[in-house]
């Protein structure tokens, strides 16, 4: 009954080639943005704000980022939180460097200072494959790391060695700083989200995206058949760095305001990344959503569950907590390995023959 | 300057006494790793666990006591009595066989055929179970280790280097131990895989899966043997580490400290694994005792991966890993 | 989309759970899980005995009950965010963020939401200056007062005089364990040691060629600022260096029980800074002993009554409430808000007389907190790990720093603060 293309006629081929060709799914879409845009800024207070969409956001841009370099382009990386820290760490030097500069260009500014760094990184890809280049990325993970820390320069030789974001407005509205209202710290993050999923989605499809699936695939088998390995994998780091990029820098700037790189952007982040890209899907732009809402909402949800609504201890809950989410990871992996997005298609799939499935 | 010649040999013999430590980290990843192609990032919390858990019997720990106490208010600790550690090390090892039973019994059973990315993430998985599941049993405190492991200077070194050199050089008598222990267990893990049934049946399971199931080698009871074997190396690795640094959370991130050790020796080799910590752990104090103080120390975390970065550039398969051979 | 309901359900759990107004709210934004679980486990119990200890006793403070909602942080950043967030809604008079991540990032915020934060003896050390921090305390002392009574109780020992002596300093190479280096070269100058910094990265298992450094270059004294598994390994080596522990010296968050264990009797005679005296032998124990433990009251395993780090979340407890009872005065009314608590305090002081009263004589110093000054007196004390006993001795009473040194170190930075952040100086 739902997602039916049954009447739903196109008549040129740029109908056919739209990203949501079916108009159940298209009128979804829309449902989605008006909530997104219309409804959710004017319920939103300091705690949904804080605790909950913006890093959801957040970690929705890091991961589609990572999804393009694991889902399109086969290429694993543990480097994320390294490259969120040079995100980071660029926004603030333009920050201070420039106050004038609008935070939206200094946000894509970073982007594209990450990108840099990341074709850098990307190189051994060329010659590392599987786990050992999973292991490889760890080696900008710790090294990103240890310069920032190391060398004040990137910190503006302050005292304590963080970072602080001072205030920066958006059309008069301060959207970085502890001023800046919940709704203006969702504006820009939403903003970023919709540019990011949207440039992801249309260049996965177009050439560029068919040669890092090409390469995924089978990366001797695609050089054969003409793509470029070098300009595909490169593309392929720079452009998940870019995002990557974005993400940390909206992460320190809007979301945290003050960052300390070994605590912020530690290993841990680049798990997170990893997990969401994976349990969401790997290949799939919504799942990378569905993924950084599992491992942004899911622990808030259980710990309000477990401490506020049964009142266990805060240790305890905290372990629960841990074995449930380790245990949830596994039991999606056995019932779902493509991940929460597989799952999506299988519902789609039974909603399109409902109520008569034969 | 012979002193400085010194120095950077004392640091270099301290270098390969902590690379075996890692390797005996590195172990633990390079068994399952052959047998399964399974890359287990929960080798770490396996480390962690087993410590725990000897520790545990050792003092007569009650397991779960918080949960029980949380739920029953009751307000149970101890069991009043403490085990010889030769029988807490045996009961240790036989939690750890039998984790490794459910492991396969409850993971590993449902994710055959799956693509090792999945694997992966499923021992990830698997370590955020442990972590939390070993702090509900034992506690979340940091427990001191005694299982009766020397530590501390050796005297004996000191004086024979000093009677010869006239600088006494600085061992830890535990990563002496280290050293032994991480040699024997490799003698007996080559003996084993090579004259024994069951060792034999594993070269073959690493060999090639299907062939093996062909001939009548049970899958499922080689991988239940190598995770429990892999398990048994974590207790030793947790011993040691334990021992210096007291059982607590962040044993479990020593296996960060393997991961560049196995892309040096390579993920198939245990030979490989030895001599890839004894490279990265003296590579990693020379480079700290020669260019740390320059660019301000503390290089240790990032420089072993990128030893390793470099090696694999030149080797993608590490020094001892099988050729990659691609086929379209 | 069904996560959305779900989330719904546990924002409504989240709201059902609010604390009442009428009640006098402290949230404990505790670790008990995590890398250094082992130190938030006996702070976060202390802080909540004690609370539990004067509504049991005297039915809260000033009549008014009191609320000790606690929130899991796991020493994560953000975590702590969701925490601060989620607490701060139900009439929250004062935070103790613990980790120094968590500080920096509540800081700003507190300050918008008008929220006192204590930070005590930890935290961003500029924030002495009331000046430029209006909600920010670190009163009894910070870390540059830490280097300072080190750097003075080494010259005790030495009489006075430590020209040519090699002071070394292992930190956490992070902000926290960079924050002593300034105040040690200042000291330096001043006082003519040769002074080396000496880095441990994260989280600092491994520090082989650090110690063999140490081993090397025999310095006559070495400072640690650790934290977490860094400390027990650190304590370890030095022990096998066999470098004179007497003479190896610990901030106060390198200086419990859980760091000094594992290295069994190699630990012995290792010394650490502390700002608050430690042990049982305090009349409080009884009252705590009656009123708490034998209800069966006591947070956690009730396992940890005593350490150090209990000792410093029962003191954190204790001057919290003080200022309580202070701001009640002020405002002439039982049930403050966070404003008024923050005026109580500003205005908060310690007399030995009141310690006596509350049945901790002695326990810390006595200090005065005013409108540019929110650091308290800075003084701190020795204490010396007992491994037969298996207990802290205290070695000295309490030492002033070198205020002629940090003050124009606190100014400075606070001043850049100010000047980042656009804030007018007040209490002019």
């Amino acid at each position: 009954m739902f997602y039916r293309e049954a009447g739903d006629f196109k008549t040129s081929y740029r109908d056919d080639a739209q990203t949501f060709p079916i108009a159940f799914d298209r009128l979804r879409y829309y449902l989605v943005l008006a909530v997104a845009l219309g409804v959710i800024p004017f319920m939103i207070n300091d705690y949904w704000a804080n605790a909950v969409i913006v890093p959801f956001l957040i970690w929705s841009i890091a991961a589609i980022g990572l999804n393009i370099l694991m889902g399109y382009a086969g290429q694993v990386s543990l480097g994320t939180g390294g490259f969120m820290a040079v995100g980071a760490y660029a926004t603030f030097k333009l920050m201070t460097s420039f106050p004038d500069l609008n935070i939206v260009i200094i946000v894509v500014l970073s982007g594209f200072i990450t990108a840099g760094v990341g074709v850098l990184f990307g190189l051994p890809s060329l010659r590392i494959k599987g786990f050992y280049l999973a292991v490889a990325t760890l080696a900008a993970q710790f090294f990103l790391i240890w310069l920032f820390n190391r060398v004040g320069w990137f910190y503006n030789y302050s005292a304590s060695g963080q970072i602080n974001a001072p205030e920066r407005t958006v059309l008069g509205i301060a959207v970085t700083g502890p001023a800046s209202p919940p709704w203006a710290q969702y504006f820009i993050c939403l903003f970023f989200v919709l540019v990011v999923a949207w440039m992801a989605r249309n260049l996965t499809r177009g050439s560029v995206g068919r040669s890092w699936m090409a390469i995924r695939d089978m990366d001797i088998a695609a050089e054969i058949i003409g793509v470029n390995p070098l300009k595909a994998k490169l593309t392929a780091f720079a452009v998940s760095s870019f995002f990557i990029g974005i993400a940390g820098s909206l992460f320190f700037s809007v979301y945290l305001g003050a960052v300390e790189v070994g605590e912020a952007f530690g290993i841990e982040k680049s798990f997170i990344a990893l997990f969401a890209v994976i349990i969401g899907g790997l290949g799939s732009i919504f799942g990378s959503f569905a993924g950084a809402a599992f491992m942004v909402l899911f622990p808030v949800l259980l710990k309000n569950i477990l401490v506020n609504g049964l009142n266990w201890p805060t240790d305890l809950a905290a372990h629960i907590q841990l074995m449930v989410i380790g245990g949830l990871i596994i039991v999606f992996l056995i019932l779902e390995p493509h991940g929460l997005a597989a799952l999506w298609r299988v519902i789609k799939e039974k909603l399109r023959l409902w109520p008569f499935p034969h | 300057m012979p002193e400085q010649v010194f120095f950077a040999l004392e640091a270099a013999a301290n270098g390969l006494m902590t690379g075996v430590l890692y390797a005996l980290v590195a172990l633990g990843f390079v068994l399952i790793f052959k047998a399964s192609g399974i890359f287990n990032f929960a080798q770490g919390v396996f480390a962690l666990f087993a410590a725990m858990t000897l520790v545990g019997f050792q003092n007569g720990q009650i397991p779960f006591a918080h949960l029980i106490n949380a739920i029953f208010g009751t307000s149970l600790h101890h069991f009043g009595w403490n085990m010889p550690t030769v029988l807490a090390i045996l009961c240790t090892m036989a939690v750890m066989v039998l984790l490794a039973f459910l492991v396969e019994r409850w993971v590993l059973k449902h994710l055959v055929n799956q693509e090792p990315i999945i694997l992966f993430m499923a021992t990830i998985g698997l370590a955020y179970f442990l972590e939390g599941f070993g702090d509900v049993m034992w506690g979340a405190d940091i427990k001191k280790l005694d299982v009766g492991l020397p530590q501390g200077m050796s005297s004996a070194i000191d004086e024979a280097t000093y009677s010869l050199f006239g600088y006494g050089f600085f061992i830890d008598r535990l990563d002496v131990v280290a050293a032994v222990v991480a040699a024997m267990l490799v003698v007996a893990l080559m003996l084993f895989s090579q004259f024994t049934k069951y060792g034999r049946a594993l070269r073959a399971v690493a060999d090639d899966h299907q062939a093996a199931l062909s001939v009548g080698i049970s899958l499922r009871f080689i991988w239940v043997m190598v995770w429990a074997i892999a398990g048994f190396v974590a207790l030793v690795a947790g011993m040691m580490w334990g021992t210096k640094m007291g059982v607590q959370f962040s044993l479990s991130l020593i296996a960060l400290k393997a991961l560049p050790v196995l892309m040096l020796g390579g993920f198939t080799s245990i030979p490989g694994a030895i001599v890839g910590g004894l490279i990265i752990g003296m590579g990693e104090q020379l480079f700290e005792f020669s260019v740390g103080p320059l660019v301000g120390g503390a290089t240790q975390n990032w420089f072993a991966y990128m030893l390793a970065l470099v090696f694999l550039v030149f080797r993608p398969q590490g020094l001892f890993g099988e050729k990659i051979i691609e086929r379209v | 989309m069904k996560l959305t309901r779900l989330a719904a359900v546990a924002v409504a759990a989240t709201v059902a759970a609010g604390p009442a107004l009428a009640d006098l709210v402290f949230p404990s934004l505790s670790y008990r899980t995590g890398p250094y679980a082992a130190g938030g486990i006996p702070f976060a119990d202390g802080y909540k005995d004690y609370f539990t200890l004067l509504n049991e006793r005297d039915g809260g403070i000033g009549g008014v009950k009191i609320q000790v909602p606690e929130c899991e942080t796991a020493y994560n950043t953000e975590k702590g965010v969701e925490c601060y967030e989620s607490t701060k809604g139900g009439a929250a008079l004062v935070y103790q963020p613990l980790s120094t991540g968590i500080t920096y990032q509540i800081i700003p915020k507190a300050s918008q939401d008008k929220i006192p934060v204590h930070t005590m003896g930890y935290g961003r050390t500029s924030s002495v200056n009331g000046k430029v921090f209006e909600w920010v305390f670190n009163y009894p002392a910070n870390y540059w007062d830490g280097a300072s009574i080190a750097i003075k109780h080494i010259l005790d020992l030495n009489g006075g005089n430590i020209a040519g002596k090699k002071i070394a300093l292992v930190y956490h190479n992070s902000a926290y364990g960079k924050e002593p280096i300034r105040t040690l070269e200042e000291l330096a100058k001043k006082h003519g040691y040769e002074f080396k910094a000496i880095p441990v990265d994260h989280p600092g298992q491994e520090q082989k060629a650090q110690w063999l450094e140490i081993r090397r270059d025999r310095p006559d004294y070495v400072l640690m600022w650790g934290w977490g598994v860094m400390n027990q390994v650190a304590v370890q080596e030095a022990a096998n260096i066999r470098f004179p522990m007497e003479n190896f010296i610990g901030i106060w968050w390198s200086g419990s029980e859980n760091d000094v264990r594992p290295a069994g009797e190699g630990a012995h005679g290792y010394k650490a800074l502390n700002i608050h005296k430690t042990g049982m032998d305090f009349p409080i124990y009884d009252d705590l002993k009656k009123y708490v433990y034998d209800k069966g009251l006591a947070a956690g395993a009730g396992d940890q009554i005593g350490t150090v780090l209990y000792s410093r979340g029962m003191y954190a407890a204790v001057l919290a409430a003080e200022a309580a009872r202070k701001a009640q005065e002020l405002a002439g009314t039982p049930n403050i808000n966070a404003t008024q608590m923050r005026d109580g305090m500003e205005a908060l002081e310690i007399t030995a007389a009141r310690l006596v009263e509350l049945g901790l004589p002695e326990f810390g110093p006595a200090f005065k907190v005013t409108c540019e000054n929110h650091g308290g007196s800075g003084e701190g004390l020795v204490q010396q790990w007992d491994a037969k006993e298996g207990k802290w001795v205290i070695l000295t009473g309490f030492i002033a720093s070198d205020r002629e040194v940090i003050d124009p170190l606190i100014a400075e930075d606070s001043e850049a603060y100010a000047k980042e952040n656009n804030i007018a100086p007040r209490c002019n």
